[in-house]
Protein backbone atom coordinates (compact mmCIF):
# COMPACT_ATOMS: atom_id res chain seq x y z
CA UNK A 1 0.00 0.00 0.00
CA UNK A 2 1.49 3.59 -0.75
CA UNK A 3 1.74 6.34 1.19
CA UNK A 4 -1.75 8.18 0.80
CA UNK A 5 -3.69 4.92 1.04
CA UNK A 6 -2.33 4.45 4.63
CA UNK A 7 -2.83 7.57 5.63
CA UNK A 8 -6.31 7.50 4.52
CA UNK A 9 -7.14 4.11 6.29
CA UNK A 10 -4.86 5.92 9.04
CA UNK A 11 -8.02 9.07 9.21
CA UNK A 12 -10.26 6.32 8.99
CA UNK A 13 -9.39 4.26 12.16
CA UNK A 14 -9.14 7.33 14.10
CA UNK A 15 -12.51 8.47 13.17
CA UNK A 16 -13.61 5.01 13.69
CA UNK A 17 -11.94 5.31 16.82
CA UNK A 18 -13.05 7.97 18.08
CA UNK A 19 -16.84 7.63 17.24
CA UNK A 20 -16.24 3.93 19.37
CA UNK A 21 -15.41 6.34 22.22
CA UNK A 22 -18.62 8.35 21.49
CA UNK A 23 -20.80 5.15 22.19
CA UNK A 24 -18.86 4.13 24.81
CA UNK A 25 -19.87 7.15 26.55
CA UNK A 26 -23.17 7.67 25.95
CA UNK A 27 -23.70 3.89 26.33
CA UNK A 28 -22.37 3.87 29.49
CA UNK A 29 -23.68 6.84 31.35
CA UNK A 30 -26.45 4.86 33.17
CA UNK A 31 -23.56 2.60 35.08
CA UNK A 32 -22.68 6.34 37.10
CA UNK A 33 -26.40 8.15 36.94
CA UNK A 34 -29.00 5.80 36.51
CA UNK A 35 -29.67 6.02 40.00
CA UNK A 36 -29.01 9.42 41.15
CA UNK A 37 -31.74 10.14 38.14
CA UNK A 38 -34.33 7.67 39.35
CA UNK A 39 -33.98 9.01 43.05
CA UNK A 40 -34.21 12.47 41.49
CA UNK A 41 -31.01 13.33 43.36
CA UNK A 42 -29.85 14.75 40.42
CA UNK A 43 -31.94 16.22 37.76
CA UNK A 44 -31.49 14.43 34.67
CA UNK A 45 -29.58 16.98 32.35
CA UNK A 46 -27.75 17.78 35.02
CA UNK A 47 -27.00 14.79 36.37
CA UNK A 48 -25.45 14.09 32.17
CA UNK A 49 -23.42 16.70 32.45
CA UNK A 50 -21.88 16.04 35.80
CA UNK A 51 -20.91 12.75 34.30
CA UNK A 52 -19.48 14.50 31.41
CA UNK A 53 -17.31 16.72 33.36
CA UNK A 54 -15.63 14.23 35.46
CA UNK A 55 -15.42 12.11 32.08
CA UNK A 56 -13.22 14.39 30.90
CA UNK A 57 -10.98 15.29 33.52
CA UNK A 58 -10.56 11.32 33.90
CA UNK A 59 -9.40 11.05 30.70
CA UNK A 60 -7.00 13.55 31.68
CA UNK A 61 -6.25 12.42 35.62
CA UNK A 62 -4.03 9.47 34.71
CA UNK A 63 -2.01 8.83 31.51
CA UNK A 64 -0.62 4.95 31.83
CA UNK A 65 -1.86 4.53 28.67
CA UNK A 66 -2.85 0.37 28.30
CA UNK A 67 -1.07 0.73 25.09
CA UNK A 68 -2.50 -2.59 24.12
CA UNK A 69 -5.99 -3.95 23.43
CA UNK A 70 -7.29 -7.31 23.28
CA UNK A 71 -3.44 -8.34 24.86
CA UNK A 72 -3.46 -11.45 25.82
CA UNK A 73 -6.51 -12.43 23.53
CA UNK A 74 -5.65 -11.66 20.07
CA UNK A 75 -2.33 -12.84 18.62
CA UNK A 76 -0.82 -9.22 18.33
CA UNK A 77 0.99 -10.02 15.40
CA UNK A 78 -1.88 -10.28 13.49
CA UNK A 79 -3.75 -7.28 13.75
CA UNK A 80 -3.72 -4.61 10.87
CA UNK A 81 -5.09 -1.22 10.39
CA UNK A 82 -7.66 -3.25 8.64
CA UNK A 83 -8.30 -5.90 11.29
CA UNK A 84 -8.54 -2.71 13.64
CA UNK A 85 -11.26 -1.12 11.95
CA UNK A 86 -13.36 -3.63 11.61
CA UNK A 87 -13.24 -4.57 14.82
CA UNK A 88 -14.13 -0.94 16.00
CA UNK A 89 -17.44 -1.23 13.39
CA UNK A 90 -18.40 -4.61 14.97
CA UNK A 91 -17.85 -2.59 18.48
CA UNK A 92 -19.86 0.06 17.37
CA UNK A 93 -22.72 -1.10 15.91
CA UNK A 94 -23.49 -3.97 18.66
CA UNK A 95 -23.43 -1.13 20.96
CA UNK A 96 -25.71 0.76 19.21
CA UNK A 97 -28.00 -2.24 19.11
CA UNK A 98 -27.92 -2.96 22.70
CA UNK A 99 -28.39 1.07 23.27
CA UNK A 100 -31.72 0.65 20.88
CA UNK A 101 -33.13 -2.08 22.99
CA UNK A 102 -31.88 -0.17 26.19
CA UNK A 103 -29.88 -3.17 27.12
CA UNK A 104 -26.92 -2.07 29.58
CA UNK A 105 -23.91 -4.31 27.77
CA UNK A 106 -20.42 -4.00 28.25
CA UNK A 107 -18.74 -1.48 25.60
CA UNK A 108 -15.29 -3.34 26.31
CA UNK A 109 -16.90 -6.50 25.38
CA UNK A 110 -18.41 -5.44 22.67
CA UNK A 111 -14.91 -3.92 21.38
CA UNK A 112 -12.89 -7.04 22.26
CA UNK A 113 -15.67 -9.04 20.99
CA UNK A 114 -14.99 -7.31 17.40
CA UNK A 115 -11.58 -7.30 17.42
CA UNK A 116 -12.08 -11.21 17.92
CA UNK A 117 -14.31 -11.80 15.39
CA UNK A 118 -12.06 -9.42 12.52
CA UNK A 119 -8.55 -11.40 13.07
CA UNK A 120 -10.63 -14.81 12.80
CA UNK A 121 -11.89 -13.63 10.03
CA UNK A 122 -8.39 -12.49 8.61
CA UNK A 123 -6.20 -14.93 10.04
CA UNK A 124 -8.15 -17.80 11.08
CA UNK A 125 -8.99 -19.44 14.91
CA UNK A 126 -5.39 -19.39 15.25
CA UNK A 127 -4.85 -16.10 15.51
CA UNK A 128 -7.07 -16.10 18.71
CA UNK A 129 -5.81 -16.67 22.36
CA UNK A 130 -9.13 -18.58 23.53
CA UNK A 131 -7.91 -19.12 27.23
CA UNK A 132 -7.57 -15.50 27.25
CA UNK A 133 -11.13 -15.03 25.62
CA UNK A 134 -12.50 -16.86 28.40
CA UNK A 135 -10.29 -16.15 31.42
CA UNK A 136 -10.56 -12.23 30.73
CA UNK A 137 -13.57 -11.65 28.79
CA UNK A 138 -16.58 -14.42 29.22
CA UNK A 139 -15.55 -15.66 32.83
CA UNK A 140 -15.64 -12.02 34.46
CA UNK A 141 -18.78 -11.46 33.09
CA UNK A 142 -20.32 -14.08 34.80
CA UNK A 143 -18.33 -13.28 38.11
CA UNK A 144 -18.79 -9.50 37.84
CA UNK A 145 -22.55 -9.39 38.77
CA UNK A 146 -22.24 -11.89 41.51
CA UNK A 147 -19.49 -9.86 43.41
CA UNK A 148 -21.38 -6.65 42.68
CA UNK A 149 -24.96 -8.29 44.20
CA UNK A 150 -23.31 -9.67 47.38
CA UNK A 151 -21.49 -6.35 47.83
CA UNK A 152 -24.10 -3.92 47.20
CA UNK A 153 -26.95 -6.16 49.14
CA UNK A 154 -25.00 -6.21 52.17
CA UNK A 155 -24.17 -2.43 51.64
CA UNK A 156 -27.90 -1.95 50.92
CA UNK A 157 -28.71 -4.35 54.03
CA UNK A 158 -26.36 -2.16 56.84
CA UNK A 159 -27.62 0.95 55.35
CA UNK A 160 -31.69 0.20 55.47
CA UNK A 161 -30.47 -1.58 59.19
CA UNK A 162 -28.91 1.45 60.93
CA UNK A 163 -31.38 4.26 59.64
CA UNK A 164 -34.44 2.45 59.87
CA UNK A 165 -35.64 4.68 62.14
CA UNK A 166 -34.50 8.04 60.72
CA UNK A 167 -37.31 9.93 58.99
CA UNK A 168 -37.71 8.99 55.44
CA UNK A 169 -37.41 12.70 54.10
CA UNK A 170 -34.26 13.09 56.09
CA UNK A 171 -32.83 9.90 54.69
CA UNK A 172 -33.42 11.18 51.48
CA UNK A 173 -31.64 14.51 52.09
CA UNK A 174 -28.75 13.29 53.41
CA UNK A 175 -28.50 10.51 51.41
CA UNK A 176 -28.87 12.16 48.06
CA UNK A 177 -25.08 13.96 48.94
CA UNK A 178 -23.80 10.27 49.32
CA UNK A 179 -25.03 9.43 46.15
CA UNK A 180 -23.71 12.27 44.23
CA UNK A 181 -20.33 11.90 45.53
CA UNK A 182 -20.19 7.64 45.26
CA UNK A 183 -22.18 8.36 41.08
CA UNK A 184 -19.12 10.69 40.82
CA UNK A 185 -16.34 8.34 41.34
CA UNK A 186 -18.07 5.98 39.47
CA UNK A 187 -17.45 8.99 36.71
CA UNK A 188 -14.15 9.74 37.00
CA UNK A 189 -13.01 5.91 37.16
CA UNK A 190 -14.62 5.38 33.78
CA UNK A 191 -13.55 8.18 31.74
CA UNK A 192 -10.03 7.05 33.26
CA UNK A 193 -10.13 3.82 32.23
CA UNK A 194 -12.45 3.99 28.86
CA UNK A 195 -11.23 7.24 27.50
CA UNK A 196 -7.34 5.20 27.56
CA UNK A 197 -8.90 1.76 25.85
CA UNK A 198 -9.50 4.31 22.55
CA UNK A 199 -6.27 6.58 22.69
CA UNK A 200 -4.30 2.97 22.98
CA UNK A 201 -6.44 1.98 19.77
CA UNK A 202 -5.42 5.62 18.34
CA UNK A 203 -1.76 5.11 19.44
CA UNK A 204 -1.14 1.45 18.13
CA UNK A 205 -3.05 3.04 14.48
CA UNK A 206 -0.65 5.72 14.53
CA UNK A 207 2.55 3.43 15.01
CA UNK A 208 1.45 1.19 12.45
CA UNK A 209 1.19 3.44 10.03
CA UNK A 210 4.27 5.06 10.70
CA UNK A 211 3.51 8.33 11.89
CA UNK A 212 4.76 8.43 15.41
CA UNK A 213 7.59 6.36 16.04
CA UNK A 214 7.42 3.23 17.97
CA UNK A 215 7.22 3.61 21.70
CA UNK A 216 6.61 7.03 21.72
CA UNK A 217 3.62 8.24 23.93
CA UNK A 218 0.09 9.50 23.34
CA UNK A 219 -0.11 12.97 21.39
CA UNK A 220 -2.00 15.63 23.40
CA UNK A 221 -4.40 15.94 20.37
CA UNK A 222 -5.20 12.43 21.07
CA UNK A 223 -5.82 12.31 24.19
CA UNK A 224 -8.10 15.56 23.77
CA UNK A 225 -10.03 14.09 21.30
CA UNK A 226 -10.78 10.72 22.98
CA UNK A 227 -11.70 13.22 26.00
CA UNK A 228 -14.29 14.90 24.85
CA UNK A 229 -15.30 12.20 22.25
CA UNK A 230 -16.51 10.30 25.52
CA UNK A 231 -17.51 13.06 27.10
CA UNK A 232 -19.79 14.48 24.47
CA UNK A 233 -21.32 10.77 23.96
CA UNK A 234 -21.84 11.21 27.60
CA UNK A 235 -23.80 14.01 27.95
CA UNK A 236 -26.00 13.44 25.00
CA UNK A 237 -26.89 10.32 27.34
CA UNK A 238 -28.09 7.12 26.50
CA UNK A 239 -31.36 7.68 28.09
CA UNK A 240 -32.63 4.46 26.98
CA UNK A 241 -30.19 2.41 29.26
CA UNK A 242 -30.04 5.01 32.05
CA UNK A 243 -34.25 3.98 31.86
CA UNK A 244 -33.47 0.63 32.18
CA UNK A 245 -30.72 0.86 34.89
CA UNK A 246 -32.80 3.26 37.00
CA UNK A 247 -36.45 2.22 36.53
CA UNK A 248 -36.56 -1.11 35.33
CA UNK A 249 -34.34 -3.38 37.72
CA UNK A 250 -35.44 -2.22 40.72
CA UNK A 251 -37.31 0.92 42.09
CA UNK A 252 -35.25 2.66 43.83
CA UNK A 253 -34.81 5.02 46.74
CA UNK A 254 -31.73 7.05 47.49
CA UNK A 255 -30.16 5.04 49.77
CA UNK A 256 -30.45 2.10 48.35
CA UNK A 257 -28.60 4.30 45.17
CA UNK A 258 -26.02 5.41 47.17
CA UNK A 259 -25.01 1.77 48.68
CA UNK A 260 -25.29 0.70 44.82
CA UNK A 261 -22.92 3.37 43.54
CA UNK A 262 -20.48 2.77 46.18
CA UNK A 263 -20.11 -0.58 45.71
CA UNK A 264 -19.35 -0.23 42.07
CA UNK A 265 -16.57 2.25 42.53
CA UNK A 266 -15.00 -0.53 45.47
CA UNK A 267 -15.93 -3.07 42.93
CA UNK A 268 -14.16 -1.02 39.90
CA UNK A 269 -11.26 0.22 41.73
CA UNK A 270 -10.18 -2.77 43.67
CA UNK A 271 -10.86 -5.09 41.10
CA UNK A 272 -8.54 -3.25 39.09
CA UNK A 273 -6.10 -3.10 41.36
CA UNK A 274 -6.19 -7.28 42.11
CA UNK A 275 -5.32 -7.39 37.93
CA UNK A 276 -8.80 -8.81 37.30
CA UNK A 277 -10.52 -6.04 35.66
CA UNK A 278 -14.24 -6.25 35.67
CA UNK A 279 -16.63 -4.18 33.03
CA UNK A 280 -17.96 -1.37 35.12
CA UNK A 281 -20.75 -2.08 33.28
CA UNK A 282 -21.70 -5.62 34.95
CA UNK A 283 -20.10 -4.34 38.23
CA UNK A 284 -23.25 -1.11 38.14
CA UNK A 285 -25.69 -3.54 36.60
CA UNK A 286 -25.11 -6.02 39.31
CA UNK A 287 -24.90 -3.25 42.50
CA UNK A 288 -28.25 -1.76 41.30
CA UNK A 289 -29.61 -5.50 41.33
CA UNK A 290 -28.15 -6.41 44.75
CA UNK A 291 -29.60 -2.17 46.02
CA UNK A 292 -32.95 -4.69 45.44
CA UNK A 293 -31.87 -8.07 46.64
CA UNK A 294 -30.59 -5.69 50.17
CA UNK A 295 -34.08 -4.10 51.16
CA UNK A 296 -36.87 -5.60 52.28
CA UNK A 297 -40.31 -4.92 50.16
CA UNK A 298 -37.92 -3.69 47.27
CA UNK A 299 -38.68 -6.18 44.47
CA UNK A 300 -35.94 -7.08 41.59
CA UNK A 301 -37.57 -7.15 38.40
CA UNK A 302 -35.76 -10.40 37.48
CA UNK A 303 -37.05 -10.69 33.93
CA UNK A 304 -35.25 -7.97 32.76
CA UNK A 305 -32.69 -8.85 34.68
CA UNK A 306 -32.29 -12.06 32.65
CA UNK A 307 -32.89 -10.35 29.74
CA UNK A 308 -29.81 -8.12 30.20
CA UNK A 309 -27.45 -11.69 31.64
CA UNK A 310 -28.36 -13.00 28.13
CA UNK A 311 -27.53 -9.83 26.14
CA UNK A 312 -24.09 -10.24 28.10
CA UNK A 313 -23.41 -13.95 26.98
CA UNK A 314 -24.06 -12.74 23.53
CA UNK A 315 -21.76 -9.13 23.22
CA UNK A 316 -19.08 -10.39 22.36
CA UNK A 317 -19.98 -13.47 20.05
CA UNK A 318 -22.49 -10.93 18.07
CA UNK A 319 -19.68 -7.96 17.64
CA UNK A 320 -17.32 -10.83 16.32
CA UNK A 321 -19.88 -11.82 14.00
CA UNK A 322 -20.39 -8.21 12.93
CA UNK A 323 -16.40 -7.57 12.80
CA UNK A 324 -15.92 -10.64 10.93
CA UNK A 325 -18.33 -9.51 8.44
CA UNK A 326 -16.81 -6.20 8.36
CA UNK A 327 -13.30 -7.84 7.61
CA UNK A 328 -15.06 -10.38 4.87
CA UNK A 329 -16.42 -6.99 2.60
CA UNK A 330 -13.27 -5.40 3.02
CA UNK A 331 -12.00 -8.55 1.48
CA UNK A 332 -14.41 -8.85 -1.52
CA UNK A 333 -14.59 -4.97 -2.13
CA UNK A 334 -10.09 -5.24 -1.69
CA UNK A 335 -7.50 -2.55 -0.82
CA UNK A 336 -8.50 1.18 0.47
CA UNK A 337 -11.94 0.34 -0.99
CA UNK A 338 -12.85 -2.40 0.90
CA UNK A 339 -12.52 -0.10 3.77
CA UNK A 340 -13.92 3.20 2.37
CA UNK A 341 -17.16 0.41 2.04
CA UNK A 342 -17.36 -0.68 5.43
CA UNK A 343 -16.87 2.90 6.94
CA UNK A 344 -19.76 4.20 4.98
CA UNK A 345 -21.63 0.75 5.71
CA UNK A 346 -21.26 2.00 9.06
CA UNK A 347 -22.93 5.29 9.06
CA UNK A 348 -25.47 4.16 7.11
CA UNK A 349 -26.54 1.51 9.81
CA UNK A 350 -25.89 3.76 12.48
CA UNK A 351 -27.92 6.55 11.02
CA UNK A 352 -30.37 3.61 10.59
CA UNK A 353 -30.57 2.89 13.55
CA UNK A 354 -30.95 6.14 15.14
CA UNK A 355 -33.51 7.44 12.94
CA UNK A 356 -35.26 4.18 14.19
CA UNK A 357 -34.97 5.05 17.57
CA UNK A 358 -36.85 8.22 17.33
CA UNK A 359 -40.11 6.39 17.47
CA UNK A 360 -39.88 5.35 20.96
CA UNK A 361 -38.02 8.63 21.93
CA UNK A 362 -36.67 8.03 25.21
CA UNK A 363 -35.10 11.76 26.91
CA UNK A 364 -34.21 13.45 29.81
CA UNK A 365 -38.00 14.31 29.85
CA UNK A 366 -39.46 10.95 30.45
CA UNK A 367 -36.59 8.70 31.40
CA UNK A 368 -38.38 8.51 34.94
CA UNK A 369 -41.48 7.43 33.34
CA UNK A 370 -43.12 4.52 35.19
CA UNK A 371 -42.01 1.28 34.13
CA UNK A 372 -44.42 -0.65 32.12
CA UNK A 373 -44.52 -4.48 31.53
CA UNK A 374 -47.53 -6.75 32.04
CA UNK A 375 -45.25 -9.12 32.98
CA UNK A 376 -44.15 -7.63 36.38
CA UNK A 377 -47.54 -6.18 37.38
CA UNK A 378 -47.37 -8.98 40.33
CA UNK A 379 -44.00 -7.58 41.38
CA UNK A 380 -45.20 -4.24 41.40
CA UNK A 381 -48.65 -5.34 43.34
CA UNK A 382 -46.31 -7.33 46.09
CA UNK A 383 -43.98 -4.17 46.20
CA UNK A 384 -46.83 -1.79 47.06
CA UNK A 385 -48.14 -3.72 49.48
CA UNK A 386 -45.09 -4.71 51.05
CA UNK A 387 -44.34 -1.48 51.95
CA UNK A 388 -47.45 -0.14 52.44
CA UNK A 389 -47.05 2.31 49.25
CA UNK A 390 -50.72 2.68 47.05
CA UNK A 391 -49.16 5.04 45.18
CA UNK A 392 -47.04 2.07 43.59
CA UNK A 393 -49.92 0.80 42.13
CA UNK A 394 -50.09 1.94 39.38
CA UNK A 395 -50.61 -0.82 36.64
CA UNK A 396 -52.01 -0.50 33.36
CA UNK A 397 -55.42 -2.37 31.96
CA UNK A 398 -53.92 -5.06 29.83
CA UNK A 399 -53.99 -8.99 30.14
CA UNK A 400 -53.09 -10.51 33.78
CA UNK A 401 -55.22 -7.71 35.28
CA UNK A 402 -57.12 -10.43 37.15
CA UNK A 403 -55.53 -10.78 40.61
CA UNK A 404 -55.57 -7.00 40.69
CA UNK A 405 -59.30 -6.81 40.04
CA UNK A 406 -60.47 -9.03 42.66
CA UNK A 407 -58.51 -7.09 45.20
CA UNK A 408 -60.59 -4.01 44.17
CA UNK A 409 -57.67 -2.02 43.87
CA UNK A 410 -58.39 -1.65 39.94
CA UNK A 411 -60.91 1.00 40.77
CA UNK A 412 -58.73 3.47 43.11
CA UNK A 413 -56.52 3.57 39.92
CA UNK A 414 -56.89 6.98 38.64
CA UNK A 415 -56.47 8.30 41.74
CA UNK A 416 -53.26 6.89 43.15
CA UNK A 417 -51.70 7.65 39.40
CA UNK A 418 -52.90 11.45 40.44
CA UNK A 419 -51.67 11.07 43.93
CA UNK A 420 -48.52 9.85 42.56
CA UNK A 421 -47.78 12.67 39.73
CA UNK A 422 -48.14 15.39 42.89
CA UNK A 423 -46.00 13.60 45.18
CA UNK A 424 -43.45 13.58 42.61
CA UNK A 425 -43.64 16.84 41.62
CA UNK A 426 -43.79 18.07 45.32
CA UNK B 1 -12.74 -24.64 33.36
CA UNK B 2 -11.75 -23.81 36.99
CA UNK B 3 -8.16 -23.37 35.48
CA UNK B 4 -9.46 -19.96 33.88
CA UNK B 5 -11.08 -18.36 37.30
CA UNK B 6 -8.55 -16.90 38.96
CA UNK B 7 -10.12 -17.61 42.27
CA UNK B 8 -7.22 -15.90 44.83
CA UNK B 9 -8.10 -12.48 43.01
CA UNK B 10 -12.15 -13.19 43.00
CA UNK B 11 -11.64 -13.55 46.94
CA UNK B 12 -9.69 -10.81 47.83
CA UNK B 13 -11.74 -8.18 45.86
CA UNK B 14 -14.89 -10.03 47.48
CA UNK B 15 -13.37 -8.88 50.77
CA UNK B 16 -11.56 -5.84 49.96
CA UNK B 17 -14.89 -5.17 48.00
CA UNK B 18 -16.80 -5.40 50.98
CA UNK B 19 -14.92 -3.81 53.74
CA UNK B 20 -14.90 -0.60 51.04
CA UNK B 21 -18.16 -0.70 48.93
CA UNK B 22 -20.91 -2.02 52.25
CA UNK B 23 -18.46 -0.61 54.52
CA UNK B 24 -18.48 2.88 53.44
CA UNK B 25 -22.29 3.47 53.04
CA UNK B 26 -22.75 1.76 56.78
CA UNK B 27 -20.37 4.13 58.06
CA UNK B 28 -22.45 7.07 56.06
CA UNK B 29 -25.65 5.88 57.49
CA UNK B 30 -24.58 5.98 60.73
CA UNK B 31 -23.38 9.72 60.39
CA UNK B 32 -26.64 10.26 59.06
CA UNK B 33 -28.18 8.24 62.09
CA UNK B 34 -26.33 10.12 64.52
CA UNK B 35 -26.99 13.86 63.17
CA UNK B 36 -30.95 12.68 62.67
CA UNK B 37 -31.93 9.61 63.90
CA UNK B 38 -33.96 9.22 67.04
CA UNK B 39 -33.31 11.62 70.00
CA UNK B 40 -30.76 13.48 68.02
CA UNK B 41 -32.24 16.59 68.63
CA UNK B 42 -32.51 18.39 72.03
CA UNK B 43 -35.77 20.58 73.02
CA UNK B 44 -34.34 23.50 71.57
CA UNK B 45 -33.48 21.76 68.33
CA UNK B 46 -30.00 21.38 68.36
CA UNK B 47 -27.57 18.24 67.71
CA UNK B 48 -26.03 17.38 71.00
CA UNK B 49 -21.71 17.76 70.77
CA UNK B 50 -21.53 14.00 70.58
CA UNK B 51 -23.51 13.09 68.33
CA UNK B 52 -21.75 15.95 65.77
CA UNK B 53 -18.63 14.36 66.71
CA UNK B 54 -19.15 11.36 65.80
CA UNK B 55 -20.73 12.10 62.33
CA UNK B 56 -18.17 14.44 60.90
CA UNK B 57 -15.88 11.56 62.68
CA UNK B 58 -17.85 9.24 60.05
CA UNK B 59 -18.10 11.54 57.50
CA UNK B 60 -14.49 12.93 57.43
CA UNK B 61 -13.09 8.87 56.96
CA UNK B 62 -15.70 8.53 54.13
CA UNK B 63 -13.95 11.84 52.49
CA UNK B 64 -10.38 10.64 53.08
CA UNK B 65 -11.60 7.12 51.17
CA UNK B 66 -12.95 9.19 48.37
CA UNK B 67 -9.84 11.78 47.81
CA UNK B 68 -7.55 8.36 48.37
CA UNK B 69 -9.32 6.81 45.51
CA UNK B 70 -9.20 9.67 43.36
CA UNK B 71 -5.00 9.78 44.30
CA UNK B 72 -5.27 5.87 43.41
CA UNK B 73 -6.66 6.43 39.70
CA UNK B 74 -4.47 9.56 39.39
CA UNK B 75 -1.70 7.54 39.74
CA UNK B 76 -2.90 4.58 37.52
CA UNK B 77 -3.04 2.19 39.79
CA UNK B 78 -5.14 -0.54 37.29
Amino acid sequence: MDYTNISILLVLVVATALAFDFTNGFHDTGNAMATSIATRALKPKAAVGLSASLNLVGAFLSLTVAATIATGIVDAGVVTLEVVLAGLVGGIIWNLITWFFGIPSSSSHALVGGIVGAVIAAVGTSGVQWAGLFGKVLIPALIAPAVAIAVASVGTWLVVRITRDVEDKTNDRLFRWGQIGSASLVSLAHGTNDAQKSMGIILLALIAAGAVPNGSSVPFWVILSCALAMALGTYIGGWRVIRTLGKGLVELSSRQGMAAETSSAAIILVSSHFGYSLSTTHVATGSIMGSGVGMKGAKVRWSVATRMFGAWLITAPCAAVVGATAVFIEQGVGGTAGSYVIFGLLILVSSFIFLRSRRTKVDSKNVNDDWESSADNESVVAQSVATHNPQLMRIKSKPRKKRVKKKGKQIHKQKHKKKHKKSEKG
Amino acid sequence: MSGFIEWSAIGNIIVVGLVFGAGLPALFALGVRALAGPGSHQDDGRVPLMRRVTAIACFAVIVVAVVGAIVYIAAGGH
